[in-house]
């Protein structure tokens, strides 16, 4: 564990100079990596560096003969031909995306694909004495017979977590664990990986979340544009945030935010007293008593951990897409707004950039011009007809000026990244020329450089005098970016801080705590 | 090679199609010694499968947007029997009758859009149980007997284009439509190509355009040719020009209206298309209330074709539909398809059925080769998009006209952009 005898450790992963080609690109370009045994090893680099293709080819995904190089695994050469084998060898991945049934019990789904049979019947006592064990050893307090989808994103992480330890996993590799969770759930989840590792298993993990890796990695491998940079030793080499940066991108950022100068004008969008209840269960409140303003050229910041309510307040807002509307006041330029469906909110001037892109945001059968023009169709057509000329013009505009990287606008948006897919989806509410932009997420699953641009445009907005709402998980970056952050705290507002008062710290604790509801209208005329 | 993948929706498989059509035709036409290749048949043809063809119409916006009708061919009888006993019994004109039908599908489609779009009851369950209902009803008020219908009624099923106009030896209606159609392609591709120019996109060279409207201007010209020559009294038919102008407006509602974008919005990814401001119910209410207007306008032609209505009318229609609809490109998760590659779907299917009958081939072969025909067809276009490849025709066509490959400019790291996408 310590750096000194780090060196004598028994290596338990040797990639060497992996070369994987897709037809006409090199994904991987001579990829080494070493991984100590009992060690945690991560793996940074910008999206589409090729971490993914690299964990692909180590766990059977891309068979053995598909690539060329070798991996020892265990000191022996292996030639994985598909994910059994790579499992049977006791090399488990966790993917982004979990592959859970959400029908089917914690139980069952810990054992599935591996159910312990007793004459070909399986055999449940057993079953759940192993289960209510792995369930302990991850620390997760839940019956076993629970159904997964009702239980959060953080516990069905656990439960895949379980999963592996079920299958006797010498190398844990997870892909992104931490991207979907809140920060009491990542923190869990971090721990634990600790603790495994004490129990000598070893992980790779892949995040885009530097600070964890920092906390937590013993060693990291930078990939960038296919090759493998460097492999740094944290503690040797004193590895910081900004050294990984520097190593993913190639060069340092001499800022992780452009700066802004706000022009900060008057009260232009004000939601009242906001009460909204849950979809499904009578009587529980998803939004309580909600109020909040944002100033023209004001970007406004909401803070809340996952499930606090944030998205459901802005997509309530925003034409009761959510919820059942119970009562609340919405004003634009002091006038109120009677939004019933997500149509009059888009006329009213309000647009709304989701936190699920994929799922959400895009159609990805369509290319990207379709996309652009897809929230106001009208103003490219003429008698209900859509004018396919002034579409790519419209489309060829924001590819320019977002400068989205793609051959052509025609391409489909399926094919992008998600930086790229992110722009086109801004590119499509600012074709809607909102006078209020309620951004989820915006810079979920995208890498620093493109998150440096996403942030720009978006300061950009703001000085064109729209009012721009952030929701965000990563502190930072409503720190970085917000004139004005509110915090929410199981679907009521806790407080509101300015730029200059708030910090990690002061948000955090208003974010975990129910308060008296601050009353912002007070504070307007200031 | 990019032109003509545009001209058919850039769909390979449908590109394939193209193809495989005009293979099929060339194979019967040599195997059956020239008897395919006829007016008469040709007639035949579009006569037997143009209620078919325009169920297929409606079949590919519902699959579109998602869902599947099962209850088309049970629709079709029973508008087909109202429309029939209405003219009998009440002693109506045919046109009011016409009316009446349309007005019909129009109810039938706003019961089944009603609980598809605002009750949420899959489209699969609500048309099978339409499928039951209607088939009950066209029996019920028709007493399961046939009802015959005017000869005026049988107009829209079985007539031809009129004879006007000095003697030609054609027939000279038809021959306007020809020259009609093969001025509209030749408008069309004119004006695009000026488009792609004022917009600075990717022109094709002018040998592919010149080669692709000879090649179409041409099929245009021989089909206008073998439909003016038929035997005296038959020309271009009725039900063939309700297809035609069908396929000319659903093609261009599908391709170049809001509605057209809305309806694969809504296919392609339901709640983004919501939070765009798309009303998903009621694109989802109008796909299905046309699809049955559509089916009632099928029925009645079918009633005018063979004269009367029956209790067996329009079984398995759907199924004919559907398989067109598949084979002409679309997918079963929706928000992928078109309209005219439908009519290609269809048009595979009708001349597959055509041929082996001259052929001679029995009617159990020839089913067990229309199902193979369609699972290949899928089949080849599943195992392609698995692959990542081309089609064996798309690689076949690599060299032809424009290669497909993008280009890199200096705002474009193409490399980067296809690993990401990988």
């Amino acid at each position: 564990m310590t750096s000194l005898n780090t060196h004598s450790d028994p290596l338990i992963l040797e990639m060497r100079s992996i070369t994987k080609e897709f037809p006409g690109v090199k994904a991987l370009a001579d990829v080494s990596l070493r991984v100590k045994a009992g060690e945690i090893h991560a793996i940074c680099g910008e999206n589409g560096a090729g971490k993914s293709t690299l964990m692909k080819v180590l766990s059977g995904v891309y068979p053995y003969g598909t690539y060329t190089g070798d991996i020892v695994y265990q000191n022996e050469v292996q030639e994985f031909k598909d994910i059994r084998a790579s499992e049977h060898a006791g090399i488990v991945i966790i993917h982004q995306e979990l592959a859970l049934i959400p029908e089917l019990s914690i139980m069952e789904n810990i054992f599935l694909g591996n159910e312990p049979t007793k004459r070909g019947v399986i055999d449940w006592t057993e079953a759940r004495k192993r289960s209510i064990e792995l369930l302990a050893r991850v620390g997760l307090r839940e019956d076993p017979d629970t159904p997964i989808k009702e239980i959060g994103v953080g516990k069905q992480q656990l439960v895949e977590i379980a999963k592996a330890l079920n299958k006797s996993v010498k190398l844990l590799i997870l892909d992104e664990p931490t991207a979907a969770l809140n920060e009491s759930d990542s923190q869990h989840l971090l721990d634990l990986m600790l603790g495994l590792k004490g129990r000598g298993i070893t992980s790779i993990i892949i995040s885009h979340k530097l600070n964890e890796i920092e906390q937590i990695a013993d060693e990291i491998t930078i990939i960038r544009d296919g090759k493998s940079i460097e492999t740094l030793n944290v503690k040797a080499d004193g590895v910081d945030e900004d050294r990984i940066i520097k190593g993913m991108v190639g060069r340092t950022l001499e800022s992780r935010f452009p700066d802004h100068e706000p022009k900060i004008g008057d009260v232009l969008f004000e939601v009242k007293n906001w009460n909204v209840g849950h979809p499904q269960i009578q009587d529980r409140l998803v939004c309580k008593n909600s109020s909040f303003f944002v100033r023209r050229g004001e970007i406004v910041g909401f803070a809340g951990l996952m499930g606090a309510g944030r998205t459901e307040l802005a997509r309530s807002v925003f034409g009761r897409s959510y919820g059942r509307f119970i009562s609340g006041h919405v004003y634009k330029d002091g006038k109120e707004l009677q939004l019933k469906n997500v149509r009059q909110a888009i006329d009213a001037g309000l647009g709304y950039v989701t936190e699920d892109r994929k799922s959400l945001g895009l159609n990805l059968l369509d290319d990207i011009k379709a996309t652009t023009v897809s929230a106001n169709l009208r103003k490219i057509s003429k008698h209900f007809v859509v004018d396919t000329n002034k579409e790519y013009m419209v489309a060829e505009e924001y590819r320019k000026s977002l400068r989205t990287k793609t051959p052509s606008v025609e391409e489909g948006v399926a094919k992008l990244s998600g930086g790229n897919q992110q722009k086109v989806v801004l590119a499509k509410w600012m074709f809607t020329d909102p006078d209020v932009l309620i951004l989820d997420e915006p810079t979920r699953g995208i890498d620093v450089g493109a998150k440096y641009e996403i942030y720009g445009i978006i300061q950009n907005l703001a000085n064109q005098g729209k009012a721009v709402i952030v929701i965000s998980s990563e502190l930072p970056e409503l720190l970085g970016l917000s004139d004005r952050i509110y915090t929410i705290f199981e679907g009521a507002i806790t407080g509101v801080l300015n730029k200059d008062e708030a910090s990690q710290e002061s948000l955090m604790k208003l974010m975990t705590s129910a308060r008296k509801t601050a009353s912002p209208s007070e504070t307007i005329q200031n | 090679m990019n032109a003509l993948k545009k001209l058919f929706g850039g769909n390979t498989r449908q590109f394939g199609m193209i193809f495989a059509l005009v293979a099929l035709i060339v194979f019967f036409e040599i195997f059956t010694e020239g008897r395919t290749l006829t007016s008469g048949n040709v007639i035949n043809l579009f006569n037997g499968n143009s209620y078919i063809l325009i169920l297929a119409i409606g079949m590919v916006l519902v699959i579109i947007a998602g869902h599947i009708d099962l209850s088309v061919g049970s629709v079709a009888a029973f508008v087909g029997v109202c429309v029939a006993l209405f003219i009998r019994d009440w002693g109506l004109p045919w046109y009011i009758g016409v009316l009446m039908g349309l007005g019909l599908g129009i109810l039938i489609g706003a019961w089944q859009g009603f609980w598809v779009a605002y009750v949420g009851i899959p489209a699969f369950i609500v048309t099978l149980a339409g499928m039951l209902i209607f088939r009950g009803a066209n029996q019920l008020v028709g007493k399961s007997n046939t009802i015959p219908v005017p000869t005026d009624f049988q107009y829209l099923g079985s007539g031809y284009l009129p004879e006007i106009g000095p003697k030609t030896g054609y027939n000279n209606l038809t021959l306007i439509l020809g020259l009609l159609g093969v001025a509209f392609v030749i408008f069309s591709e004119i004006r695009s190509r000026r488009n792609a120019k004022a917009l600075g996109a990717e022109v094709p060279e002018v040998w592919v355009s010149v080669l692709k409207l000879v090649l179409v201007c041409g099929a245009i010209l021989y089909a206008t040719y073998l439909f003016a020559t038929g035997r005296p009294g038959t020309s271009f038919p009725i039900p063939g020009l309700i297809l035609a102008v069908l396929i000319l407006i659903y093609g261009f509602i599908s391709s170049k209206t809001v509605i057209g974008r809305h309806i694969y919005a809504v296919g392609g990814n339901r709640h983004a298309a919501e939070l765009s401001g798309v009303q998903s119910k009621k694109v989802n209410f109008l796909v299905m209330m046309n699809m049955s207007l559509l089916a009632g306008l099928a029925g009645m032609i079918f009633v005018g074709r063979s004269t009367a209505s029956g209790p067996f009318d329009g079984v398995g229609w759907e199924l004919d539909a559907i398989a067109a609809v598949f084979i002409g490109g679309a997918a079963v998760t929706g928000g992928v398809g078109t309209v005219i590659g439908s009519i290609i779907g269809g048009l595979v299917m009708a001349v597959l059925n055509n041929g082996l009958q001259l052929l001679g081939v029995g009617a159990d072969l020839t089913q067990i080769i229309k199902g193979l025909v369609l699972l290949i067809a899928v089949a080849f276009d599943v195992y392609n998009k698995s692959q990542g490849k081309r089609s064996i025709i798309g690689m076949l066509m690599k060299n032809f006209g424009r290669s497909s490959e993008i280009k890199a400019d200096e705002t474009t790291q193409t490399k980067e952009v296809i690993s990401r996408g990988i």
